[in-house]
C-alpha cells in the first residue's frame, strides 16, 4: 500500500507496511536521519516532528494515518521561531551528546509558534515530555527565553 | 591536525565526543598554542590508531574516568605549538625574514617590518616542507587568550540542526537492520528457536542464533522489530541468576557485619574507639542497580567484504572493539577499521571491558555473511541488558565523645566487583581489592582518631559496570549523609564542622567548601519551608562542593536551587565545565529521586523503558549556579565529578525538613 504526504515541503509516496511508524519511514525510507529513536513508546520526545503544524511523536504515528499530511522534520523546519530557537541553542551551547536535541528544538519551536512569550510554567509544561539524559535542561530553559526575546525584537 | 588551504584547522580528537565536550576542549588547547582564530577550528574523531591516539592514562585508545582533558593537556598544546612553529618557518622562508621577527594572532601570520602577512591556509602547503620541531616552547599559562574563555562548542550547530551523525545514522548500500532478542534472565541460554512466524514477516531475511541471543536480520528496522516480536524461544535458566534484587540485597546485608570483609585502610583502634565512645551511631544504606539509559541505545554498523571490515560504533574503547571484532571474524586487527561516531550519551555504558556489543555486532556479521548490518538495541534491550551500577550496601558506625567530636569511623562496603573476572582485573585489582567498589569511602578529606574502611565482595549473576562517577555514586551519599547526622548530633554546623575535620594537607577541599558556602550565603539548614543541605566530594582529581535548596512537594524533594563550586585545575573551557556540573547534578538528582533497576522473583528485570525507569524532566531541574575556582594546576576531570555531591546535599536538606534520614534510594521507591 502506498501513502502520499509531504515532508519538508516535498511530496513523497511511500510503499511500506502501513503499520510502520513515521520515525522509520523518515529514517529508513527517506534518508532523513535527524529525527532520533529513543524509546518507541512516546515517552522521551527524541522523535518529535511537526505533523500538520503540531508537534508529534513520530515513533507512534503509523504510516497509514499520513495520507495527505504535512510533515516537517529538523532538516526542514523553517520560520522565525525555528530560526531564533536554533540560534539560541548554538549561542548558549545547549547540546551535550546532542541526541535528543532535534526533538528538543522541534518542541521548543512548536511552543513559540503557539505561545511567543511563554511563562516559566508554560515552558516547563511544554518541554516536560522531552527527556534529556545529559540534563541540559537549565540551558534549554535559558535558550527558550532568549529565543522568545529575539522573536519579539 | 590538518591545516587546509581553505584556512580551516581540523583537530583530530582521540577521545569520543559523548557530550562531555572533548571535541571542544582538546581543540581549544591546540588553537591556543597555534594562535588560531576559534572560528576556523573544527573537530573530527581521530581514526583508530593506538600508536598515535592512545589515552596516556590507559595505554590503549580509549575514553573514560574523566581523563580526556587531563591526559591530553600537554600533548595537544605541544601539537599546536609545533604547528605554529612550522607555519612561522614557512612564512620566514617565503618572505626571507627571520622567524624571530614573525608574529601570529588569530590565524594570521605577520611580519611587521616588511608589511607581509598570510593566513594559515595560505601557508599550509609550504609549512609541510618544514621539519616537525621537537620541544617547542609552550606559552606561559598567564599568557593564554583562548583557554579560560567561553567558546562555542564545535558541535553545537550540527547538534542543533539534526546534522550530527551518530552510529544510528549510518546507512550503507544493501544494509540490513538487525534486532536482537536477549535472554529474559542474566545467564539464560537458548534451547530452541521457533522462527516460523518471524520468517513470515515481510522483509525478514534471516533468523540466527548468536552467543548473546537470537538475531533477526531484515530489510528495514520495522521488519526487524516485528520479526523479533514473532519469535518463540525456549530458554535454559539452569545457570541463570534467578534471584530477585530484594534477595540479592538481603544476601549482601547478611555479609555486612562489623569486622567482615577485607580492610582497605585504617588508623587507630576502631573497636576501642567505638567501645569508649560517649554515644555510638550505626546506619545501613542500600543502593539499587542503576541503568545508564543513554538517549541513544547501543547500536552500530558493520560492513564485511572480502576479509576487510569497517565498523561504525560510538566506541569508548576502539582498540578493544577492533581486537574483539577481529577475533570473532578470525581476522587480524589490521583488517578491521573502527570508526568512532558521536555517541548519544554514555555515562560509562559504552566503555565495556569485554566489548560485548562489538562482539555481538561481529557475530551478527558472521551469521549473515559478507554485507552491511546495522544492529540496533531497542530501549528495552538497553534497559534490561545489564552492566548496571552495582547494587551496594554500606554499613557505617561511628562514635562521638562527650564534646560531640567524632572519635571513630567504621565503614564496610558490600557489592559486586566491576573489575574482577574481566580483562582489566590484572591492571585494576591489587591485594584482592577492587577500588571501583569503594572509591570515595577511602582517602577521606576528614581526619578521625580511629578509622577503618573494609570491602566485602558480593556475588550475583547480574553484569555490572562503571556508571557516571562509579564508586562515588554511592560512597559520597553514605559518607556525606552519615557525617551530616554526626555533626548535627555533636552540635556542629555542617560547613564549619566539615572544615574543622579537613586535614591540613587538603587546602583545595576546604577552599571549594568555603566558596560554596559564600555563594549560597550559608547559615545552616534553615527553619522554613525550604531547607539547605551541603555535601562535598573529590573524585577523578577534582574537588566539588554543592548546596541544595529543597522543599517538600507532595512527599517528594523538589530542588529549587543548587550552588556548585568546582576546582578542576586550569579551567580550559569554563562553559563546558559549567555544563558538565549542571549535567552531573541533573543526572545524579534524577536517579536519586526516581530510578532503580529491580529483578522480580524469577530474576527478570521489571523496568523496561522510560515509563518505568523514570528520568528527571525539565520541570524538575533546579536553577544552578556554578563557580569554577582559579587554578594553575594541571586540569582534572569534569564529566563525572559534578554528580557525587548532589544526592547527599538533597538528602541532608530533606532530613532537616522532615526529620527522615533516607538510607535507601531512590527517594520515590515504587518497587519496595
Amino acid at each position: 500500500m502506498s501513502t502520499t504526504f509531504t515532508v519538508n515541503g516535498r511530496e513523497v509516496t511511500v510503499d511500506a507496511d502501513p503499520d510502520t511508524p513515521l520515525l522509520w519511514v523518515l529514517r529508513d525510507e527517506l534518508g532523513l536521519t535527524g529525527t532520533k529513536f529513543g524509546c518507541g513508546i512516546a515517552a522521551c520526545g527524541a522523535c518529535t516532528v511537526m505533523l500538520d503544524g503540531m508537534s508529534r511523536r513520530s515513533c507512534v504515528t503509523p504510516l497509514s494515518t499520513l495520507d495527505g499530511a504535512r510533515v516537517e522534520t529538523i532538516e526542514g523546519v523553517t520560520g522565525p521561531e525555528a530560526e531564533v530557537v536554533q540560534a539560541a541553542w548554538v549561542d548558549i551551547n545547549v547540546p551535550q551528546c546532542g541526541y535528543c536535541q532535534s526533538g528538543q528544538v522541534m518542541a521548543a519551536t512548536s511552543l513559540l509558534q503557539m505561545i511567543p512569550k511563554p511563562t516559566d510554567e508554560e515552558i516547563d509544561n511544554a518541554m516536560a515530555g522531552n527527556i534529556c539524559r545529559c540534563a541540559t535542561y537549565v540551558r534549554i530553559r535559558q535558550a527558550i527565553r532568549q529565543a522568545s526575546d529575539n522573536l519579539e525584537a | 591536525m590538518r591545516v587546509a588551504p581553505d584556512n580551516t584547522v581540523t583537530v583530530l580528537v582521540k577521545h569520543i565526543e559523548i557530550g562531555q565536550g572533548a571535541n571542544t576542549g582538546l581543540p581549544v588547547l591546540v588553537a591556543e598554542e597555534m594562535d588560531a582564530d576559534w572560528s576556523q577550528v573544527r573537530a573530527e574523531a581521530a581514526p583508530e590508531d593506538v600508536t598515535l591516539y592512545k589515552n596516556l592514562a590507559f595505554g590503549i585508545q580509549g575514553t573514560g574516568g574523566s581523563t580526556g582533558l587531563s591526559n591530553s593537556y600537554m600533548q595537544m598544546r605541544e601539537a599546536g605549538a609545533a604547528a605554529r612553529a612550522m607555519l612561522v618557518d614557512a612564512a620566514g622562508r617565503r618572505w626571507g625574514v627571520p622567524a624571530t621577527e614573525i608574529t601570529v594572532s588569530k590565524g594570521v601570520v605577520s611580519h611587521e617590518r616588511s608589511g607581509n602577512s598570510a593566513t594559515f591556509g595560505e601557508l599550509a602547503e609550504e609549512a609541510m616542507e618544514s621539519e616537525i620541531p621537537v620541544g617547542v616552547q609552550l606559552k606561559d599559562p598567564a599568557d593564554f587568550t583562548l583557554v579560560g574563555t567561553k567558546v562555542t562548542r564545535t558541535d553545537s550547530a550540527a547538534k542543533s540542526t539534526g546534522q550530527a551523525t551518530f552510529a544510528l545514522d549510518i546507512y550503507r548500500d544493501g544494509m540490513k537492520t538487525v534486532a536482537l532478542l536477549h535472554p529474559p534472565q542474566f545467564g539464560a541460554t537458548v534451547v530452541t528457536v521457533d522462527d516460523s512466524a518471524a520468517m513470515q514477516v515481510a522483509g525478514v531475511r534471516q533468523v540466527a542464533q548468536v552467543p548473546s541471543g537470537v538475531a533477526v536480520i531484515a530489510d528495514n528496522t520495522f521488519a526487524a522489530l516485528k520479526g523479533r516480536d514473532a519469535l518463540s524461544v525456549e530458554w535454559d535458566t539452569s545457570s541463570a541468576e534467578t534471584r530477585s534484587s530484594a534477595q540479592i540485597a538481603e544476601a549482601f546485608r547478611a555479609q555486612a557485619q562489623p569486622g567482615a570483609g577485607t580492610q582497605v585502610e585504617g588508623n587507630g583502634d576502631i573497636d576501642d574507639a567505638l567501645a569508649g565512645a560517649d554515644r555510638t551511631f550505626e546506619a545501613e544504606y542500600l543502593f539499587p542497580y542503576l541503568a545508564h539509559a543513554s538517549m541513544e541505545p547501543l547500536d552500530g554498523v558493520i560492513e564485511v567484504k572480502d576479509g576487510e571490515v569497517d565498523a561504525w560504533i560510538g566506541s569508548q574503547f576502539p582498540t578493544a572493539d577492533n581486537q574483539t571484532i577481529a577475533g570473532v571474524l578470525g581476522l587480524s586487527p589490521e583488517q578491521v577499521r573502527v570508526h568512532t561516531m558521536f555517541a548519544g550519551g554514555s555515562f560509562g555504558r559504552r566503555a565495556t571491558q569485554g566489548s560485548h556489543f562489538a562482539a555481538e555486532l561481529a557475530n551478527v556479521a558472521k551469521a549473515g555473511g559478507d554485507g552491511a548490518y546495522k544492529l540496533m538495541w531497542t530501549r528495552e534491550n538497553d534497559m534490561r541488558g545489564g552492566y548496571y551500577r552495582p547494587l551496594t550496601v554500606h554499613k557505617l558506625r561511628a562514635g562521638l565523645d562527650a564534646e560531640g567530636n567524632i572519635t571513630g569511623w567504621d565503614n564496610l562496603v558490600v557489592n559486586q566487583s566491576i573489575m574482577m573476572g574481566t580483562p582489566m582485573e590484572a591492571m585494576a585489582v591489587q591485594n584482592g581489592l577492587d577500588p571501583t567498589s569503594y572509591e570515595g569511602s577511602n582517602d577521606l578529606p576528614y581526619g578521625f582518631p580511629a578509622h577503618r574502611l573494609s570491602w566485602a565482595r558480593g556475588e550475583a549473576g547480574v553484569p555490572v559496570l562503571w556508571w557516571r562517577s562509579v564508586g562515588h555514586t554511592h560512597t559520597a551519599y553514605a559518607v556525606e549523609t552519615f557525617l551530616d547526622e554526626l555533626l548535627e548530633a555533636g552540635g556542629k554546623d555542617a560547613v564549619e564542622g566539615r572544615l574543622a575535620l579537613m586535614k591540613d594537607e587538603r587546602p583545595r577541599d576546604a577552599a571549594v567548601l568555603r566558596r560554596v558556602a559564600e555563594m549560597a550565603d550559608w547559615s545552616g539548614p534553615g527553619t522554613g519551608d525550604t531547607r539547605f543541605g551541603v555535601a562535598y566530594a573529590r573524585s577523578f582529581g577534582s574537588y566539588v562542593a554543592q548546596i541544595a535548596e529543597v522543599e517538600d512537594r507532595n512527599g517528594v524533594p523538589h530542588v529549587r536551587r543548587v550552588w556548585c563550586a568546582v576546582d578542576c585545575g586550569v579551567a580550559v573551557t569554563p562553559d563546558v565545565i559549567a555544563a558538565q556540573m549542571e549535567g552531573g547534578i541533573g543526572y545524579g538528582l534524577g536517579h536519586a529521586l526516581y530510578s532503580q533497576i529491580t529483578l522480580d522473583d524469577t530474576g527478570r528485570v521489571r523496568e523496561s523503558n522510560f515509563d518505568t525507569y523514570r528520568s528527571l524532566r525539565l520541570s524538575e531541574m533546579p536553577q544552578i549556579e556554578v563557580s569554577v575556582m582559579d587554578s594553575t594546576a594541571n586540569p582534572t576531570g569534569v564529566g563525572e565529578p559534578g554528580l557525587p555531591p548532589i544526592a547527599p546535599a538533597v538528602a541532608n536538606a530533606w532530613r532537616s525538613l522532615t526529620g527522615v534520614s533516607r538510607r535507601d534510594l531512590p527517594f520515590v521507591n515504587r518497587m519496595s
